[in-house]
């Protein structure tokens, strides 16, 4: 597997960073973990281990803990009980190695900056200081129209964000988490507000660049579908427990019924689609 | 009150206005506020924070009148009093967000304790009036000296935090993760903003103060793409119409602050015209696809 971290980076990244993924050690690690907002468990008991390149995909219903996940992983949230290892170690903030793309809605229409200074911040935002136009290196420039390359978005590098669509937008964001050259990428909700072709074309996007640069992915949907070609690994977050394995595994009537504490049936079409409905009413929602 | 009178001579002009002690200090003090709130007003657009800069300055109306009626200076109570409320704001912003009534709540109670703590003092109404509608042509050479040293400050502390403030006004869940302390720069911004609430109220009142801290920034958004430069032209555009507000208000009988805020919204709505169509549809060529085609 060739270095995913790259030797651009190299002399930022921490000698303990870029020790973890010579060997097939999990990129993730959580063990009997639990997560609490105030006195009351989201989730607690989980266990899940990722393995470097795996395309993990995290669903579950609204509130069921799936961006607290990220938030953990991240550094961003304490764990109630248990241990978590990110990339070999504890997850701190601000390492080169994650790249994350928050939930969001779209931009303000009105922000008229530049889609390249957006993925800059990427870059350098973290610093302080004035980031000066003539003063920004040849290393940031160079960084900077790599990411733009890589999410096909070199075409309005130079255009106002808030003039741009919800699709061109996000790889936007995902340049801007591509930019550190990351080794774990954690997406919340990258296709949400994004209409069905752009939902695969940016699926697709994040499925290339994960197998080509051996990246881990960690994607919090609420759909499978787009994605179900794609998936190495299934979390499903609900009813405060969290299950992991294939798809197939997973999305099933037992295991789904069994976290709803509810009865539901999975249902598959002849292309591989699934559906989840409730078994006590009609109302139904892809999955 | 002035023999004088316009000329086409932009030098005899300027000349005339600078023989005057009251005008030299009035230029001086409009240019350091506008420097000042031209910079920090980009960034009262980007966060969103109009409505809270309005409260601010009515916070700051209360603290000048509360402050001379215990007999100190305006200057320190409407400093005082907006750098409190800015930590306030700064430790609730979170709970705050969207809660545009707690923050109308504040902004009128303060608006009445100031009428109240007048009230007190049994001032005389110019001094009222002065707070509410700035009284920029009766200004020490000391309120100057106060306003100079509050703005190199703060414009220090706005230079040393800019990026990170940039990458949090756009994305504060992005920038936490990337290890910028969101809420230390957030408040730090809000006490920024509280030496420009004062300044701009010494130059043109607490209920115009807003129009020089919003307007500037909006209007150099719409005019450039690049966050440096969008910064620099905020700072120019609040510099002219501060001056040219004082050079008419110098030559025609009616108040600096009136032709500060006109200019002000006048440019803005210029801004606006001559962006509508042109200038943004030529940095988006019709070659490229229609927007629609991905979302």
């Amino acid at each position: 597997m060739r270095d995913p971290g790259g030797a651009a980076l190299a002399d930022r990244t921490p000698p303990s960073e870029t020790a973890a993924h010579e060997t097939d050690s999990p990129v993730i690690r959580l063990h009997d973990a639990g997560v609490a907002h105030g006195r009351r468990f989201v989730w607690r008991h989980a266990g899940l281990e990722v393995a470097p390149g795996e395309f993990v995909v995290v669903l579950g219903p609204n509130g069921a803990g799936k961006t607290t996940l990220l938030r953990v992983l991240l550094g961003l949230h304490p764990l109630a009980e248990g241990t978590v290892a990110v990339l070999g170690g504890p997850p701190r903030r601000g390492r080169h190695a994650v790249g994350y793309v928050p939930q969001r809605r779209t931009l303000d229409s009105d922000l008229t900056l530049r889609a390249r200074d957006l993925v800059a911040l990427g870059v350098d935002g973290n610093r302080w200081g004035i980031a000066l136009p003539f003063a920004s290196g040849r290393r940031k420039r160079a960084l900077v129209d790599a990411a733009l390359g890589a999410v096909d978005a070199t075409a309005y590098a130079e255009h106002p964000v808030g003039r741009l669509s919800g699709g061109e937008q996000q790889r936007l964001l995902l340049a801007q988490a591509l930019v550190t050259e990351p080794r774990l990428l954690l997406l919340d909700e990258p296709l949400a507000s994004l209409d069905i072709r752009s939902q695969g074309v940016i699926s697709g996007l994040v499925a290339g660049l994960a197998r080509e640069r051996g990246i881990t992915v960690v994607l919090v949907a609420h759909d499978v579908n787009p994605l179900v070609s794609f998936v190495d690994r299934v979390v499903y977050v609900a009813g405060g427990a969290m299950v992991s394995g294939r798809a197939d595994e997973v999305i099933t009537t037992e295991t789904l019924s069994a976290l709803y504490d509810y009865p539901v049936e999975v249902i598959r079409d002849s292309r591989g689609r699934i559906v989840v409905v409730g078994l006590d009413d009609c109302d139904s929602h892809h999955h | 009150m002035v023999p004088s009178h316009v000329t086409w001579n932009l030098v005899d002009d300027w000349q005339q206005l600078v023989q005057y002690d009251f005008m030299r200090h009035a230029l001086l003090a409009g240019g350091i506020a506008a420097v000042l709130c031209g910079a920090v007003g980009c960034f009262v657009v980007l966060r969103g924070l109009s409505f809270a800069t309005d409260t601010l300055t009515h916070v700051g109306f209360a603290g000048a009148s509360g402050a001379v009626v215990i007999g100190l200076s305006p200057v320190a109570g409407l400093l005082g009093l907006t750098a409190l409320m800015a930590v306030a704001l700064g430790a609730l912003e979170q709970r705050l967000r969207g809660r545009d009534v707690v923050i109308g709540m504040i902004l009128v109670l303060t608006l009445g304790l100031g009428l109240f703590f007048l009230r007190l003092y049994r001032g005389y109404s110019n001094e009222t009036y002065a707070l509410l509608f700035g009284s920029i042509l009766a200004l020490s050479l000391r309120d100057v000296a106060v306003v100079a040293v509050g703005a190199v400050i703060a414009l220090a502390a706005l230079a040393a935090i800019f990026r990170p403030l940039l990458f949090a006004s756009l994305d504060e869940q992005l920038a936490e993760a990337r290890g910028v302390p969101v809420r230390a720069v957030a408040t730090a911004f809000l006490l920024v903003l509280a030496v420009a609430v004062t300044a701009a109220t010494q130059v043109i009142g607490a209920l115009l103060a807003v129009a020089l801290l919003i307007a500037p920034g909006a209007t150099a958004q719409r005019l450039t793409t690049r966050p440096v430069t969008w910064l620099l032209l905020s700072v120019a555009i609040a510099l002219g119409v501060t001056w040219t507000g004082l050079a008419l208000a110098f030559w025609q009988p009616y108040p600096a602050s009136f032709f500060i805020t006109s200019l002000s919204t006048l440019t803005y709505l210029a801004a606006r015209l001559v962006t509508a169509g042109a200038v943004l549809s030529r940095l988006r060529p019709a070659t490229r696809p229609a927007p629609a085609a991905e979302g």
